[in-house]
């Protein structure tokens, strides 16, 4: 046993915020597409790839990580309005197995380009000169970028919250996910809305990456494993439920956490083993209705 | 004329088995791809049965693969088993066991979950293999594997040389598909596509779903563990990726490529990809590239594959 | 009918396709070598440089009239860092492009599997890959030679240096895989034997880049030197999190090896006084007329100074012509038996030789510290030789240690 120093657990804990965050951004956007369109976008991860990327060429180009922040999501959201357009919406009517497969496709096109582009090595993004540093948070010195992520990660759940729950758009949204032909029924343009939703989800999981790229670097592979877990972590919430994801992102980034400070070997396997057992005693997660995908 | 061509094939799929793959070897650039074909085309074979035929989309099939492999494998390194069938035998135990016990609790779910489900068990094989390495080789991957000849009597056939090898494989591989045979054409096999088709219905009608789908998974089982047992054999080593996700994520490619819910669909789209794979990474680095773009085309535009697309035959539900 | 027809045409059409094997049997044949490595995946950069090094030494061997009197060609195949894909590419090397010697791997699981492909072919096999096991029993056969340096010999050399020079309480920071837990394993041992303390051993999941979580813990534990056994990408976000931590200003840096390209994509703010082992590095060009020979010539060709694994490729093609020209011959077991009877080479960096009992390659090996971001010289010159460790043979495990008998 390790010394349990309760300010290293403490630092612990705010590594599981940080990890979490990311999680929760790339859930709430796979579980959107789910809960809306019925499509597992197996190509998320390649987006919060991409996100990082785009950051980094426009970090390149404007010297500025707050222009970098916010125009790869907007990029990715982009990118994403295009692959809904033009791959996956021919899909609709068939098999439900489809988008899956296509994704999964797309995300090995997605890595490949990524390496034609910007070399195999991979790249690496430097957080801006003001968060560069270390906070002292009392117990441990922090990275203040992380604090930042935190932060931003918060700031744009509770964006999204307002704009789900307080907007007409955000409602036909909520609608949509619970009972899609009603809502066409009652006349709404229900592709528009899933175009709209696909890029809202799409910009997520960039922005998740941009995030992401000055705590690791950039690199074509980055998505690989990181969509397995954010897999676990929306099907461990509940697969259309948004509170599902955030509580389950939040959820399992502690869980990583803390299973890498007291038994790191077991911390590649511990999402699984946690969602196994989720799945045993909540057959749709935890928040999530049964009925959905089967 | 194509017509009743491809019908006579339909109707006699263990014979047309036989005769293309026996002259196999000598189309293909090199021995040794045929014999991988043979047995990655087996292990789309096991996947179709249960995401073609049953409607079941799993994503941890590596687990079986690999479990036949490392059986086999550890048996003959390990345990110094000096019979070749034994060995082969352990490992198709493994892949029984293994696929009754995963089967058991990942059926108690579905769709989504149940796939999830699939994928989380095989990375926790992922991970036992890669640290349980005295007995596995862990991330250096199992080595030591010395093939036994073949022996009945006093007669005896080493396995050392390709050809042999191929024809070898190609018996093994023949004996399995002819079982698949026998197993879809049972009332088992009908019971198994109305599942797909729709599995409260079938339900309805009074058949017991839970088991069937569960002997369904274990067969799957089975046969992505003999796949895995012969790759084992051809290749003398058992690299810890055979248990990764990667793998599985390859037979979903083959048998989609080839045709998902017909016969010969998984080895075709396995003969497709190996084939392509082998000629394009002599020429670029961009495989990855290569297949991602000629699956997604064949999700769009071919979803029934090429073999599927051939005989008209079934597609998604 | 129509079956007789398909019969025949095939049968003619099969010969078609194999009478240009025919033909080609009977004129002079090049030699072929065979080079699968990772030229997609996380190592390519270092991939690059060994196909570069290798198609170095191909060009200087075809200068001076081939092997044997036959020209010299290098097929390099793409093995994506996968045991299985590596183990096919040789199969086809082999059997369909008839290639007489394979060199290569980086990655050692990889090499592993291609080792199990040429044993059965018996085709003398040199390998490009760290590894500890290719050179013991059960891998090791007679065909079966190591270029390169393996975990023992890294994290002993440097090991004791950092011991001499930088500190004696260490903490170990490992990725969780063989590489990582032989040196880890080496590192630890060496501290212990030399009267260190190691005051922790962390392993992380290869290619997870999340290593903040280990970070406080180590900073309370107060190391002298926090060795960092972390490969590729890893070791760039590794650094990074270590010194947004502000860590680098409280212990010494230090891993069993440095990689060029990692060094030179992490840039001088990173690897600043950060030290390492290393088998080559092109700067010795100013100490050894060998280098400096193979740096120009690899400058002339390809425009940027060779980096570290490229030597290996290049000792490995130089060998095999070396072989065979001794053999008169390019059997593989022949080829073996001279390099074994011949031992002794310089081709890049001054004295090399084989050890009998296992085929091993013993080398110098040299600790290098990374320059701060004013003093680097142009784009490569981002690290100052430190110190030269000659070569021995107790870098490494003994014979009987790697399961040779006799």
């Amino acid at each position: 046993m390790p010394d349990i120093s309760l300010a290293a657990l403490a630092a612990q804990v705010f590594t599981g915020l940080v990890l979490g965050g990311i999680f929760v951004l790339l859930a709430v956007g796979l579980s959107l597409i789910f809960g809306l369109m019925t499509v597992v976008n197996f190509s998320h991860g390649a987006l919060y790839m991409l996100g990082a990327y785009f950051g980094f060429v426009l970090m390149g180009r404007t010297g500025s990580f707050l222009v970098a922040l916010v125009v790869a999501p907007l990029l990715v959201g982009v990118f994403g309005l295009f692959v809904e357009r033009f791959l996956i919406r021919p899909l609709y009517g068939r098999s439900p197995d489809d988008p899956l497969l296509l994704t999964f496709g797309l995300s090995l096109v997605l890595v490949e380009v990524a390496r034609l582009i910007w070399g195999k090595i991979g790249v690496t993004l430097d957080p801006p000169r003001a968060l560069a540093g270390a906070v002292n948070l009392g117990f441990t010195y922090f990275p203040s970028y992380r604090l930042f992520v935190i932060a931003v990660t918060a700031v744009v759940l509770v964006a999204l919250w307002l704009f789900l729950e307080k907007t007409n758009v955000g409602l036909v949204i909520r609608a949509g996910s619970r009972d899609p032909m009603m809502v066409r029924a009652l006349g709404f343009d229900v592709g528009r809305i899933w175009f709209l939703v696909f890029g809202i989800g799409t910009g997520l999981a960039g922005l998740a990456g941009i995030l992401a790229g000055p705590m690791r670097g950039a690199y074509a592979e980055m998505g690989v494993t990181i969509i397995i877990e954010s897999f676990v972590v929306v099907v461990v919430g509940g697969m259309g439920s948004l509170l599902g994801a955030v509580i389950s992102g939040l959820l399992i980034g502690q869980i990583v956490g803390l299973t890498t400070f007291f038994a790191p070997k077991l911390a590649e396997i511990i999402v699984f083993v946690f969602m196994a057992l989720v799945l045993l005693f909540r057959p749709s997660g935890l928040l999530g209705e049964a009925g959905l995908l089967e | 004329m194509k017509r009743r061509a491809l019908g006579w094939v339909q109707r006699h799929p263990v014979v047309c088995f036989f005769v293309v793959f026996a002259i196999f070897p000598w189309v293909v650039p090199y021995k040794s791809l045929g014999s991988q074909v043979l047995i990655y085309g087996l292990f789309a074979l096991g996947f179709n049965l249960l995401y073609g035929y049953t409607g079941l989309l799993s994503f941890g099939s590596a687990a079986y693969w690999g479990l036949g492999a490392y059986g086999t494998g550890i048996a003959l390194a390990k345990l110094k088993v000096t019979s070749l069938w034994l060995a082969l035998g352990i490992g198709l135990a493994a892949a029984l066991v293994g696929g009754a016990l995963v089967g058991f609790f990942c059926l108690r779910r579905r769709g989504i979950y149940f796939a999830m489900l699939t994928l989380a068990f095989a990375q926790l094989l992922y991970f036992v293999g890669f640290h349980l390495a005295d007995w596995t080789g862990g991330d250096d991957g199992l080595r030591g594997i010395a093939v036994p000849a073949i022996g009945i009597g006093s007669w005896r056939l080493p396995l050392d040389r390709s050809v042999v090898f191929y024809y070898f494989t190609l018996v093994i591989v023949g004996l399995a598909v002819a079982a698949l045979k026998r197993i879809l054409d049972s009332p088992f096999g009908a019971v198994l596509q109305a599942i797909r088709e729709n599995a409260d219905r079938a339900a309805a009608c009074g058949y017991d779903i839970a088991r069937i789908k569960h002997l369904s998974f274990v067969f799957y089982a089975v046969f992505c563990g003999l796949a895995g047992a012969l790759d084992a054999l051809r290749l003398t080593v058992v690299p810890i990726e055979s248990l990764h996700w990667s793998t599985s994520g390859q037979v979903v490619i083959m048998t989609l490529l080839g045709g998902a819910g017909t016969f010969f669909g998984p080895f075709v789209g396995a003969a497709t990809y190996l084939v392509l794979e082998d000629a394009i990474s002599v020429w670029t680095e961009s495989w990855p590239l290569a297949i991602g773009a000629i699956f997604m085309a064949f999700v769009l535009f071919l979803p029934r594959g090429i073999w599927g697309t051939l005989t008209g035959g079934f597609h998604g539900r | 009918m129509n079956r007789r027809v398909f019969l025949t045409t095939t049968a003619a059409g099969a010969a078609i396709v194999a009478f240009p094997a025919v033909l080609r049997a009977q004129t002079k044949d090049p030699i072929r070598i065979g080079f699968p490595l990772p030229l997609t995946g996380p190592f390519a950069a270092i991939a690059g440089d060994m196909k570069q090094g290798a198609e170095l030494g191909v060009d200087v061997l075809n200068a001076k009239g081939g092997i044997l009197g036959r020209k010299v060609e290098l097929l390099v195949r793409d093995d994506q860092l996968k045991p299985q894909i590596g183990a096919q590419r040789t199969q086809e090397l082999i059997e369909k492009e008839n290639c007489q010697f394979i060199i290569g791997g980086l990655a050692a699981h990889v090499q592993m599997a291609i080792n199990e492909q040429t044993k059965k072919a018996k085709v003398l096999f040199i390998s490009t890959s760290q590894s500890d096991e290719i050179s013991a029993k059960p891998d090791t056969s007679p065909v079966t030679f190591h270029e390169a340096l393996n975990p023992t010999i890294t994290s002993r050399v440097v090991g004791k240096w950092v011991m001499e020079n930088l500190g004696k309480k260490w903490w170990i920071v490992y990725a969780d895989y063989a590489w990582g837990k032989q040196n880890n394993l080496v590192l630890t041992e060496t501290n212990k034997k030399l009267g260190g303390t190691v005051l922790g051993s962390t392993p992380y999941p290869l290619g997870s880049a999340e290593f903040s979580a280990h970070l406080p813990k180590i900073q309370a534990a107060k190391p002298d030197v926090l060795m960092a056994v972390t490969p590729g990408a890893d070791d760039i976000a590794f650094l990074k999190q270590v010194k947004s931590f502000g860590m680098h200003q409280q212990m010494k840096l230090a891993k069993p090896l440095h990689w060029i390209s990692v060094a030179k994509q992490g840039g001088p703010e990173l690897y600043q006084d950060v030290y390492g082992g290393i088998n080559f590095y092109w700067e010795l060009q100013d100490s050894i007329p060998e280098a400096k020979r193979y740096v120009d010539a690899f400058q002339k060709k390809f425009s940027i100074p060779p980096g570290d694994y490229g030597v290996y490729a290049y000792s490995a093609v130089l060998e095999v012509a070396r072989g065979s020209e001794l053999a008169k011959s390019t059997d593989g077991e022949k080829v073996a038996d001279a390099l074994r009877k011949n031992p002794t080479y310089s081709h890049v960096k001054g004295k090399q030789w084989w050890r009998a009992c296992d085929n091993k390659s013993f080398q110098d090996m040299w600790i290098l510290k990374g320059r701060a971001p004013g003093q680097t010289k142009g784009d490569w010159g981002l690290l100052d030789v430190v110190a030269r460790v000659p070569a021995t043979e107790d870098m490494d495990r003994t014979c009987a240690e790697k399961g040779h008998t006799a």
